[in-house]
């Protein structure tokens, strides 16, 4: 793989996990960096070693993809573990308790979970339960962090979830969300859209996850709205994998298209199709994209927002970071921040940061 | 090539720039860093390590800096980069190269799930390693240093790694890290030890680190197979005891300061199983070291 820019070589590995046998060991060696930054390594210990004769695995690579492959299989059970004693602690509840990203792939056991690793874990439920649910979680050991009032409030009233909620003994995070976007964002989709739409886990009729269009729009909306890309790469490889998973469900695409109009989520999943097919060469149909952005913005501002995420999707490394990377993370950072809230929330809230910065 | 193969200059500026390799034990470092206390230290401490002229691959790429220029001047700050990602808060620029011992350990512990990993001293006499999992301000380091002064062989005194396949302790030798009232106790005990650099008032107390025999860090590559696990227990006034401990005990010692015990699951239960299986356990208390190293030397003696 001489022929590879350094910035590309994470991405490459993962299209064609068989190649790696040209690797150098200083390739090698980036390669181990990049995916760790960017939260795949365990991802890429799977792919490798199903793809590639073991004497072409250098033995010293062999120590990291061990170690990542024994962390992801404990994170696995970690989180179907955490995932029944939120069960529990919501179980009096007469409600659904749907499961998002991560969670939801291990959950329903769907490809993307493949070396899936996890800081939190993210759930919905409808608005109206929601102080039940945080009762009912406190009872069980989660407490609100964030305990300033100030963020209290700003979580409450403007965001689409609780402060996050730590188990005082494991020490696991929480997200309760009540939407996938903030309240005070202008395109906050209608939190009924989704839950009329979940798909049972179980027999049990408590636990859900979103519809599959859903899951695909949640994940894009979350990458392309929000300011991180620290582990964009990953996002983007879980939504290749929910499309390859998908994608043979009769009028998968009909629905997809159908439902990010109702859900009004159309430019974060143009930006998804667009940046998946050309890193992970999904198999996504040109009509699609071509419909997605007739419905999009106007097509400078597209080609342009384009060429900013390609230059913040990238691994978050020293060794791919540019001028221009710096500055189209930072620009998206400052984007984020304006979609979740109009001027007069953002700057006053910004302010208020700013000025506590340094007493953290 | 060990690391004094290299001039100091050459050093220096291989430290300020590409980075310098060290191995230890199974791992291999890459080391940057531009901080006096840092340089002199790691120049000191890891004289006899192997160090590599190729910077191709390492297995932990590591950079002890300053994070903010605005507080050079103003009570200036370190922080520990791991790659680029900084997993503690900054400290004091006092505590630089006690951060870079503690950061390494960062790695290994989070990055090297192939072993079982805890947190004990591991020395090896006759073949044969003791394994001495016991909380801080117990002795064990003070212990672990006495014995290597006296003919032990150092494959570790704060990470025991296990190869839990073949039932071995697997060496990572590096520097022994003294505290407090232990420092002056080592000097005492062995005038001849190199004992770099107090550090004073880090977080850990004050903290000096101890040169360990070139033996130690050329047989790096010779695994220990376990024999006794020993709960050390330093206890001012007492004569030396040990005292032999039933196995279920000495099982939770060993997971309980397990690193990644629960991160193995069924396998570290098993490997954890067995490994006691194959020792003898006590529990020891002493406050003489003389005494102490004579009842290890009759330990290993048994055949």
């Amino acid at each position: 793989m001489n022929d590879i820019d350094n910035c590309t070589l994470l991405v490459s590995v993962l299209r064609n996990p068989e190649k790696v046998s040209s690797l150098s060991l200083s390739q090698w060696d980036l390669l181990l960096r990049h995916a760790r930054e960017s939260r795949m390594l365990s991802r890429l210990a799977y792919e490798v070693y199903q793809y590639s004769d073991l004497e072409n695995i250098p033995e010293k690579v062999q120590m990291h993809l061990d170690s990542a492959i024994t962390f992801a299989k404990r994170q696995r059970q970690v989180v179907k573990w955490e995932v029944r004693r939120i069960t529990e602690a919501l179980h009096e509840l007469d409600m659904p308790m749907v499961i998002l990203k991560g969670g939801a792939y291990v959950m329903a056991d769907l490809p993307a979970a493949l070396g899936r690793v996890f800081t939190d874990i993210d759930i919905l439920v409808p608005k109206e339960n929601i102080e039940a649910v945080e009762q009912g979680l406190f009872a069980a050991g989660w407490v609100t962090t964030h305990l300033d009032k100030y963020d209290q409030r700003y979580y409450r009233q403007w965001m689409h979830e609780l402060p996050p909620m730590l188990h005082h003994q494991r020490k696991s995070i929480l997200d309760v969300h009540h939407n996938i976007l903030p309240e005070t964002s202008k395109a906050v989709p209608d939190a009924r859209l989704l839950l009329n739409d979940i798909k049972p886990l179980d027999g049990a009729g408590k636990r859900y996850v979103l519809s599959p269009a859903d899951m695909i729009i949640h994940s894009a909306t979350h990458l392309f709205y929000d300011g991180e890309f620290d582990h964009g790469l990953r996002d983007l490889l879980d939504m290749h994998d929910l499309i390859t998973a998908f994608k043979t469900e009769e009028k998968f695409w009909q629905q997809l298209l159908t439902r990010a109009s109702q859900l009004n989520l159309g430019r974060p999943l143009f930006y998804a199709l667009k940046h998946v097919k050309r890193l992970y060469h999904t198999d996504v149909p040109d009509n699609v994209l071509q419909s997605l952005k007739q419905g999009a913005a106007n097509s400078v501002v597209l080609s342009l927002m384009n060429r900013i995420f390609s230059l913040a999707l990238r691994p978050p490394h020293s060794s791919c970071r540019t001028i221009s990377s710096a500055m189209a993370r930072q620009f998206l950072y400052v984007r984020a921040h304006y979609l979740r809230m109009p001027l007069h929330l953002l700057l006053p809230h910004l302010v208020r940061k700013a000025l506590r910065s340094d007493d953290k | 090539m060990r690391l004094a193969d290299l001039s100091f200059d050459t050093y220096r500026d291989r430290l300020a720039g590409r980075g310098v390799v060290l191995q230890t034990g199974p791992f291999s470092i890459e080391i940057k860093s531009v901080i006096p206390a840092v340089v002199d230290s790691v120049w000191q401490l890891y004289r006899d390590y192997p160090c590599f002229e190729d910077n191709s691959f390492a297995d932990f790429h590591i950079d002890i800096r300053q994070p903010n220029l605005f507080r050079r001047w103003f009570r200036p700050q370190v922080n520990f980069f791991f790659d680029d990602y900084a997993p503690f808060q900054p400290l004091p620029l006092n505590d630089a190269f006690p951060l870079l011992e503690w950061g390494m350990n960062w790695c290994v512990a989070n990055f090297a799930h192939r072993y079982l990993m805890i947190h004990a001293a591991v020395c090896e006499k006759n073949g044969r390693a003791v394994i001495m999992p016991a909380p801080p301000g117990s002795g064990k380091s003070t212990l672990c240093a006495a014995l290597v002064l006296r003919g032990w062989r150092l494959l570790s005194d704060e990470l025991t790694l296990i190869d839990l396949q073949h039932q071995v302790a697997v060496p990572v030798p590096r520097p022994v890290s003294l505290k407090n009232e232990s420092i002056d106790v080592i000097k005492h005990f062995e005038p001849k030890a190199y004992i770099n650099r107090s550090f004073e008032d880090t977080n850990k107390g004050t903290i000096a680190h101890m040169r360990v025999a070139t033996e130690s860090v050329d047989r790096a590559n010779e695994c220990a197979a376990p024999a006794w696990v020993v709960l050390p227990q330093f206890k001012q006034g007492s004569s030396s005891q040990l005292v032999k401990k039933n196995r279920a005990r000495s099982f939770m010692w060993l997971a309980e300061n397990s690193f990644n015990y629960s991160v193995l699951g069924k396998e570290g239960f098993e490997g954890v199983a067995q490994l006691i299986d194959n020792c003898d356990c006590y529990q020891f208390t002493y406050s003489e070291l003389d005494d102490a190293i004579a009842i290890f030397d009759k330990l290993a003696e048994q055949t």
